[in-house]
């Protein structure tokens, strides 16, 4: 958590490898490997995920057959010889994190985050992570634009991809979505540093007092 | 003789996978180059009337009076004495799979088309070395009175039909390269669909270039009686040939009222070849013909499909896609002419450069006084991967009718940094990010084809897009 400016959308776009952004010193570890140097689709066969703050659209390309190219993009890399998820199976996967989801199916042949609502565009994204089945996901403000069911359906999802499989570093500036989802840890950012850590409760303090209160310590 | 600048081009093939060439089976070959003998031989080989020869000669003399464009692609290099303007595979045409030659089935087998499928298809024209070697016609499209030979056959066997539409719509005055076809043209179809018949699969003609210097020249007509529907479909391919080919088509369809007509092309010559073709619909009351065309090989492509709306509430629509790679020049677009009230037309242009490829728009939107009450709409998007391709847009626009409702909207885009970011982070690399991103962008043009074609055009972008990333 941490209020605007503070460098949490820097954070989550070095995690991922965004090339507008150099690496001058540090490492980032994942499974005991540095990935700095790695390109951002190496980083996402490895496991790690980042749902967007600002989702591109990609005209022309539903979000089912962008999901299926992923999947065998992601196949081909791990077992060489490129084999491809069997339509019918693929078929039956997406139903079921769309119904996970609450996701109509019609959206499954829709052009991908193009014309979609800043909400479509966020179930969207979850839809991905559910899919795509990463070990780490970083979720960049995810709750922000959602109205408050939304969140809830979101929340939700969130709540059931989440545990021995899958880590998430929810990056978010508001409380709200913390009324759904418990999370085990809570890092405040300011100014591109870790203020402060600690459990749910750090969120319930930062809530009453604020940032600033928070900097008063 | 390979020149360094013919060697470099083949470099740039690549893993083109259609670059391949069969022994020569000629039989009979006209010497290189042009003049009223070789004109004089072609129609006798082809036993033709005296009308026919004529009007070849005619053509002949304007082809040779008619300047070279000055416009469009670089024809520099063209060099057209140095041609065989008309080459016969075999002696007969063959009349069945079995008659057909090995060699050339082999041919179709490296091209993919599988044989049952060929079969399966209602009338599978297939062109090869100008002549129409294999021709079926499945006994559904006789019962329907539906006539799909080849355009030697048409005029052979079906004279009055022919003669009747045979240059009405492109004359041989029409521009230089016309007149060159209508001189020496060979090979091609001739369909005819009676009033009201609506024929509901595709008719579809593969063919092929095979020898080196081979110009050439398919002459197609196609006539639509009134109420009648047809899509036809050609995809080209052709293997490689160190020295530059030619290729020079005249595309004639005769929309009567109230008919429906589509004619869909996948074009993917090699990258030496010259392509450039006049195709042109004159659409009836009421009547609809719609060109897809996409571009996607040759050194230079200038064609510009055209539909004349000349009768009464008549649409015309153009959905044309141009892909221009390394050392490629995609002159495309579309003319739509709207002579009669009530007509609309539709012109959607989607263009691709890569590698310092060139792709220019060239459109003509006309609407002469008295169209009372015409729209058209014309969109063009380029889309541009590198700093190094080029894209242009030539839009004319003349309008001489006050109560006339007409749209233009052009864009041009780079494949953006966010966009493959986003398409990596979720795993894919950075060919098959851009090739996405490309899929999507003609999408709209691909929807429009026949499933089994929309599958090889999607094939043929993603071997286009291969080894491109550094």
């Amino acid at each position: 958590m941490g209020p605007n400016g503070a460098g949490k959308s820097t954070l989550a776009n070095i995690l991922m490898g965004h090339p507008a952004y150099q690496v001058t010193q540090g490492e980032v570890l994942f499974k005991g490997e540095n990935i700095v140097g790695l390109a951002p689709d190496e980083r996402s066969r490895m496991g790690l995920f980042l749902a967007f703050q600002y989702p591109v659209a990609i005209p022309g390309v539903s979000v089912a057959n962008f999901l299926r190219m992923a999947i065998n993009a992601r196949r081909a890399a791990e077992n060489g010889n490129g084999k491809k998820i069997p339509i019918p199976e693929f078929r039956e996967l997406l139903k079921g994190k769309m119904d996970l989801l609450k996701i109509p199916h019609e959206f499954a042949g829709r052009f991908l985050n193009d014309g979609f609502s800043g909400g479509e565009k966020k179930r969207t994204e979850i839809l991905q992570l559910a899919t795509l089945e990463p070990e780490i996901a970083i979720l960049d403000e995810t709750d922000s634009g959602l109205d408050i069911d939304a969140v809830r359906i979101v929340a939700k999802g969130i709540n059931a991809l989440v545990g021995e499989e899958l880590g998430i570093l929810i990056i978010t500036h508001y409380q709200r979505i913390l009324n759904y989802i418990k999370p085990d840890f809570v890092h405040i950012l300011l100014a591109g540093r870790i203020l402060q850590s600690g459990g749910a409760d750090l969120a319930e303090h930062l809530e009453e007092v604020g940032y600033e209160g928070i900097l008063e310590l | 003789m390979a020149t360094p600048a013919d060697l470099k081009q083949l470099d740039g093939m690549g893993n083109y996978k259609y670059g391949f060439s069969d022994p020569d089976v000629t039989v009979f070959k006209t010497r290189k180059g042009l003049d009223h003998e070789v004109v004089r031989q072609i129609s006798a080989m082809k036993e033709e009337p005296e009308w026919m020869l004529e009007f070849r000669l005619k053509a002949l003399d304007h082809f040779f009076e008619r300047p070279m464009p000055d416009w469009g692609g670089d024809l520099g290099r063209l060099d057209l004495d140095n041609i065989y303007y008309y080459v016969k595979p075999s002696e007969k045409e063959s009349k069945s799979w079995d008659d057909v030659d090995d060699t050339i089935k082999a041919t179709f087998d490296k091209l993919g088309i599988p044989e049952a499928e060929q079969k399966f298809l209602a009338g599978v024209g297939a062109q090869y070395e100008s002549e129409m070697v294999y021709h079926s016609i499945q006994k559904h499209l006789d019962e329907l009175g539906v006539i799909f030979v080849s355009i030697e056959d048409g005029l052979k066997n079906h004279e009055d039909l022919f003669r009747e539409h045979f240059a009405t719509v492109i004359p041989h005055t029409d521009n230089k390269f016309a007149a060159l076809n209508s001189a020496v043209w060979s090979g091609g179809s001739f369909v005819y669909v009676p009033p009201g018949v609506k024929v509901e699969l595709p008719l579809q003609a593969y063919f092929r270039m095979n020898t080196a210097n081979l110009g050439q020249f398919e002459r197609t007509l196609i006539i639509l009686e009134e109420g009648a529907e047809v899509h036809y479909v050609e995809g080209c391919t052709a293997p490689v040939y160190t020295t530059d080919s030619f290729h020079s088509g005249v595309i004639e369809i005769v929309v009567k009222k109230g008919a429906r007509s589509r004619y869909t092309t996948i074009q993917n010559w090699s990258v030496n070849v010259y392509n450039l073709v006049t195709q042109r619909a004159m659409v009836h009351e009421n009547a609809k013909h719609e060109w897809v065309d996409a571009n996607i090989g040759s050194q230079l492509t200038m064609k510009y499909p055209s539909c004349y709306l000349v009768g009464e509430g008549a649409h015309g629509g153009i959905l044309s896609m141009a892909f221009a790679g390394k050392g490629q020049h995609q002159d495309t677009g579309g003319k739509v002419i709207h002579v009669a009230p009530r007509t609309t037309s539709r012109i959607t242009s989607k263009s691709i450069s890569k590698d310092g490829g060139r792709a220019s728009y060239r459109g003509l939107l006309k609407i002469y006084e008295g169209a009372v009450g015409s729209r058209s709409n014309v969109v063009c998007d380029a889309l541009l991967l590198d700093e190094n391709s080029r894209s242009d847009t030539y839009p004319y626009i003349e309008i001489d009718e006050n109560d006339v409702s007409v749209g233009h909207e052009a864009s041009v885009s780079k494949i953006g940094e966010e966009q493959l970011f986003y398409l990596k982070s979720r795993g894919l690399s950075e060919e098959e990010a851009i090739t996405m991103v490309v899929s999507g962008f003609i999408e709209p043009l691909v929807r429009e084809l026949p499933m089994e074609y929309a599958v090889e055009m999607n094939r043929l972008i993603q071997l286009q897009m291969e080894g491109s990333i550094g």
